[in-house]
């Protein structure tokens, strides 16, 4: 899968999760601050894209996903 | 220090029979029965096959994002509180946040939640419950929502006691704004437990009408050939206000919360006291409270659920504390049984009665009990002032919440 493909799934998760129009979604913006994705939301997004992408996200890595980018190297690594 | 007026400047409901106000009034004077069919596959397996489902979903109002974090009686709330803090005329020009203060209360809470993410525990695992799933489901949910949009920081305030809790909501509201607490509350209740657990349960009791084949001639208060409640759903809401504060801004009044009691049976945990000891005695202290004379309560908007027991023992009650002259209504004739919102829906009938001087009818009074010997407003609306009306809820648990409306 490439990033892109990756950044368009995270989009959709995000879009259906917390309302975030697919147009914003961009490797450089923060979940928190750029998208408002509050931590609630957060844990949704991840337990939504171990669905979609088939991979394992420990609570202990979610903290360091800050941004988009974040999300999407993480995810590369393990697909 | 002398006791502050308490007065209504807002409303706001959705309902079986209406998504507003406006609409379950209209429905309510044209006598129109809200219950109907449930379709849902579920429903084929149980004995009860009716409800008073809402007139409007909560997808119409609200958008579907924030609808993912809200149970449906958290949505339900969120458009009446709405419905009723626009209608106050506060949303345009709010108070001190300090000064507001929400009593919003729900009979059962947020059961759907509960069950549906107990399916998904079930079915998926514990790692794909909702984060959501606390505050979906906690009982103070409803009023937390509510404080939030409004802003109010005078406290925020969930009362639980079955079906009087609306009405309960209400009286302590105006508890808050005498004792100088808050100058606005936004008072009410919400309920939507239309689901086969509930369903089953109130079922298992032997206390829901299993008129399957004929849905809108199963809410019959008083009727002889009543069988039990028919569940609804819905959400009401009103703004009580402290009444130098309304007159201050020059709101809109629609009514004095003049007087309101709470007491409690002390007798069983499901049936009423077969005198009705606790509501005769809530009736005298509200009246009381209100300051006004017994014979200027001219009209009801009584508990009366459909119940073969309920309904009669109410009615002994309201003769012993009131006399044979006010003229009765039951709206869960129309309405369905809201529960947890039912004191709150049918404060606002009550309320509207007074200012349009017009009872809605009973409807399905077609047989009336041998014991009903006072004055229903029985299938058409009855034109007539209404200086002070009573609004009664009762609850399981021997709950009695009776409050008293007043033209100003």
């Amino acid at each position: 899968m490439t990033r892109d493909e990756i950044t368009a799934g995270l989009a959709e998760i995000l879009e259906e999760v917390a309302g975030v129009s697919p147009d914003d979604v961009a490797e450089e913006k923060s979940f928190t601050d750029d998208l408002d994705v509050d931590s609630l939301s957060m844990v949704e997004v991840v337990v939504a894209a171990e669905e979609k992408f088939g991979v394992k996200i420990p609570d202990n890595d979610v903290q360091n996903l800050k941004t988009v980018g974040d999300a999407v190297a993480y995810i590369e690594a393990q697909s | 220090m002398s006791r502050p007026d308490v007065v209504v400047t807002g409303l706001g409901a959705t309902t079986p029979l209406g998504g507003d106000v406006a609409s379950t009034w209209e429905a309510m004077l044209a006598g129109r029965s809200g219950v109907g069919p449930l379709t849902q596959e579920w429903a084929g397996q149980l004995p009860v096959r009716i409800a008073a489902e809402l007139a409007v979903e909560p997808t119409e109002k609200l958008d579907r994002v924030k609808l993912r974090r809200l149970d449906r009686s958290e949505a339900i709330a969120l458009i009446a509180a709405h419905e009723a803090w626009a209608d106050s005329g506060l949303a345009d020009a709010p108070p001190e946040p300090e000064r507001i203060a929400v009593s919003v209360g729900s009979g059962i809470g947020g059961a759907q939640t509960l069950l549906a993410q107990d399916d998904i525990l079930e079915a998926s695992g514990p790692r794909r419950v909702s984060p959501h799933t606390v505050p979906m489901l906690m009982p103070n949910g409803p009023a937390a929502w509510v404080g939030l949009e409004l802003g109010a920081q005078a406290g925020v305030h969930s009362v639980a006691s079955a079906c009087a809790t609306g009405a309960e909501a209400i009286a302590l509201g105006l508890d808050l704004i005498r004792a100088g607490r808050a100058d606005v509350v936004l008072a009410g209740g919400t309920e939507a437990v239309i689901h086969p657990l509930p369903i089953a349960g109130f079922a298992s009791m032997r206390a829901m009408s299993t008129r399957n084949d004929d849905p809108e001639r199963a809410s019959r208060p008083w009727d002889k050939g009543r069988d039990g409640f028919v569940l609804g759903e819905g959400a009401g809401a009103v703004v009580l206000e402290r009444a130098d504060h309304a007159a201050a801004r020059g709101a809109r009044v629609y009514a004095r919360l003049a007087g309101a009691a709470l007491t409690s049976d002390g007798y069983d945990i499901v049936q009423p006291h077969p005198e009705g000891r606790g509501v005769i005695r809530a009736i005298n202290m509200a009246i009381a409270d209100a300051g006004i004379a017994r014979s200027d309560i001219v009209h009801v908007n009584a508990h009366a659920t459909s119940t073969p027991v309920g309904d009669i023992a109410e009615i002994a009650a309201l003769r012993t504390a009131l006399g044979n002259h006010p003229v009765l209504t039951a709206t869960k004739s129309m309405t369905g049984h809201l529960l947890g919102a039912a004191g709150a829906l049918e404060s606002i009938a009550t309320i509207l009665a007074i200012r349009d001087s017009v009872i809605p009818p009973t409807i399905n009074l077609d047989d009336p009990d041998d014991a009903l010997d006072l004055d229903v407003a029985a299938h058409k609306p009855r034109h007539m002032d209404v200086p002070a009306a009573l609004n009664n809820g009762f609850g399981f648990g021997g709950h009695n919440a009776v409050l008293v409306f007043a033209r100003v």
